[in-house]
């Protein structure tokens, strides 16, 4: 055999080291079954049923209102439940504190991941959209307000889902993750209306990040709205407290 | 003149009330092999994770490289090549060569991970899940993941731990190529011949503290005696063979027939005894040599056995 071992270290450009740890992340997303379960299949699935009048009945076109719920749910799942899952599995498994030691700041580790949730959004986005058109669904608005909502709920979520991942043991991210998900998904805006609700119960739970993504995408998507201000804003605070609350609690092993 | 490889001095570090280090102090010259030996809970792994950066002593000074491991961590990590001891420390769902590969693009100047997934006989692996690796196996990928970069300094804690034999000689003598490529090694174990079979120096660790340093014949030979058994038919004359010996050497008769001679052992030592017994018309029969091993010497030193 003749391999030398004469030092020769030098840490890469971040460009290759960004571009491949961003390829193994998605890789293992599409690779995990319960990944592809939660951001994918059940989205398509959940499009499907509530476009079935089943749980309530709807003024106006059904799957116009279904499109923008289900659109919100995929980002709560992509940025939210997902990142905190396998995040948190990463810290128990004792990957991040074995990334740390490697020539990979941890800038692009995180940059990395949110490139890969992106790129799964992306892949969520377009199914869903084609789905919908079959499904007979016109959208409405301005597509930038949408990505912007998108891009903000994705920040909120993604920041939450660090917290939730950095701080508490995996089993348990696991749990809250799952029961999050679940409890935002029907009490949250995404599968049914706030307005279902008690006038003062929809008063709070309309600033839940669920709820303000969700009613932004129905405004702009549904009702053709301009710039849904009130969501926006809501979003931008979630933003604001989730991701500095991440980085100054987060643990890496 | 380059900083030594690694630098510590009287190191400091508890867990709560429970002191895991208490004034360690060591020193690894570049190009050097140093094993860290010491039962398990000695603070091996403590004093390794405070110079890979991991954890923050509470007080004493670490160099690696010359640099800071938390401070300089960025200038550091390129150079530096680690093996954990909990394991790969990895994505399990990634396939073996795709984690090497995926390690290989963090630096420069790579070696080739198929050359080097051969080496450490995973070529059969490759495309195997971490997940479904055997215990030894991930051992071997995690020293592949420790390597790849070319680090000019690794940390090997425990290296060797959970292979079969076979796996241990294979990666015994990657090591020692490791050494004559020039790359520094720092390895803990708590295998005595690992350490007698590597290390340039050796440094004994108990309850946190350095309790002998040196080379493995430096550890083994410093003042300590060893021993000559053999048997043969009762009653030898023990006052003829003691007027035959060199002076220091003190021959006796524990049990009937079987007998001992303890002193410096040195080729003239067992020459002479074999003379004797020619002329006394005497076969010695089982007759053994015993040096002191690492194993006596840490015995010695902390009045307990090193495998617990």
């Amino acid at each position: 055999m003749t391999t030398t071992y004469v030092p020769a270290p030098a840490a890469s450009s971040t460009g290759r080291m960004l571009a491949a740890q961003t390829r193994m992340e998605l890789r293992l997303l599409f690779r995990n079954g319960e990944q592809v379960g939660l951001t994918l299949i059940i989205p398509l699935l959940l499009e499907f049923f509530f476009n079935l009048p089943l749980l309530y009945s709807l003024n106006g076109r059904r799957i116009d209102f279904v499109v923008p719920s289900i659109l919100a749910l995929a980002v709560m799942s992509a940025a939210f439940t997902g990142l905190a899952i396998g995040t948190g599995f990463e810290r128990k498994y004792a990957v991040l504190k074995r990334l740390g030691a490697t020539a990979l700041p941890r800038s692009v580790l995180l940059w990395a991941k949110t490139l890969a949730v992106l790129g799964l959004e992306v892949i969520q986005t377009l199914l869903i959209c084609l789905f919908a058109v079959v499904l007979g669904w016109h959208p409405h608005g301005d597509p930038v307000t949408v990505v912007l909502l998108m891009a903000l709920g994705t920040i909120a979520f993604g920041g939450l889902g660090l917290l939730v991942a950095g701080t508490l043991r995996a089993e348990v991210t696991l749990a809250a993750a799952n029961l999050l998900w679940l409890v935002l998904l029907f009490c949250g805006g995404i599968a049914i209306p706030l307005d279902k609700y008690p006038h003062g119960v929809h008063q709070v739970l309309q600033f839940l990040p669920s709820a303000a993504m969700s009613d932004g995408l129905h405004r702009v998507l549904q009702h053709g709205a301009q710039l849904p201000v009130a969501p926006l804003i809501t979003l931008v605070l979630w933003a604001a407290v989730a991701l500095p609350a991440a980085t100054r609690w987060f643990r890496w092993e | 003149m380059d900083a030594a490889a690694v630098q510590v001095d009287n190191l400091v570090k508890s867990y709560g009330a429970h002191p895991a280090v208490r004034g360690l102090s060591l020193r690894v010259e570049r190009g050097e092999l140093l094993a860290l030996l010491g039962p398990n809970g000695a603070g091996k792994t403590t004093t390794i994770e405070i110079c890979e950066g991991f954890r923050r002593a509470d007080s004493g000074q670490v160099r690696v490289l010359g640099l800071d491991p938390i401070a300089d961590a960025r200038a550091l990590r390129p150079r530096v090549g680690v093996m954990l001891q909990e394991g790969v420390g990895a994505y399990t769902g990634a396939r073996t060569s795709e984690l090497l590969r995926l390690f290989a693009s963090y630096a420069a100047n790579p070696l080739d991970t198929d050359e080097l997934l051969a080496r450490v006989g995973l070529q059969d692996s490759a495309r195997q899940q971490v997940r479904r690796l055997s215990g030894g196996q991930k051992q071997r990928l995690s020293l592949a993941l420790a390597l790849v970069g070319r680090p000019e300094l690794v940390f090997l804690d425990e290296p060797t731990a959970g292979m079969d034999p076979h796996a241990r000689r294979a990666t015994w003598d990657l090591i020692r190529e490791l050494r004559r490529d020039g790359v520094s090694v720092v390895l803990t174990t708590h295998h005595l011949d690992e350490a007698e079979q590597l290390a340039d120096r050796v440094t004994v660790v108990d309850s946190g503290q350095v309790v002998a340093a040196g080379t493995p014949a430096e550890l083994t030979s410093s003042g300590a005696e060893g021993q000559i058994r053999f048997r043969a038919a009762a009653g030898l004359r023990l006052d003829s063979l003691q007027v035959a010996l060199p002076v220091g050497a003190q021959a006796s008769e524990p049990q009937r027939g079987q007998y001992l001679v303890v002193g410096e052992i040195n080729p003239q030592l067992l020459a002479t005894l074999t003379a004797w017994c020619a002329a006394q018309g005497v076969l010695a029969e089982q007759l053994s040599v015993e040096r002191r091993s690492l194993e006596d010497v840490f015995l010695e030193l902390t009045g307990r056995q090193l495998r617990t």
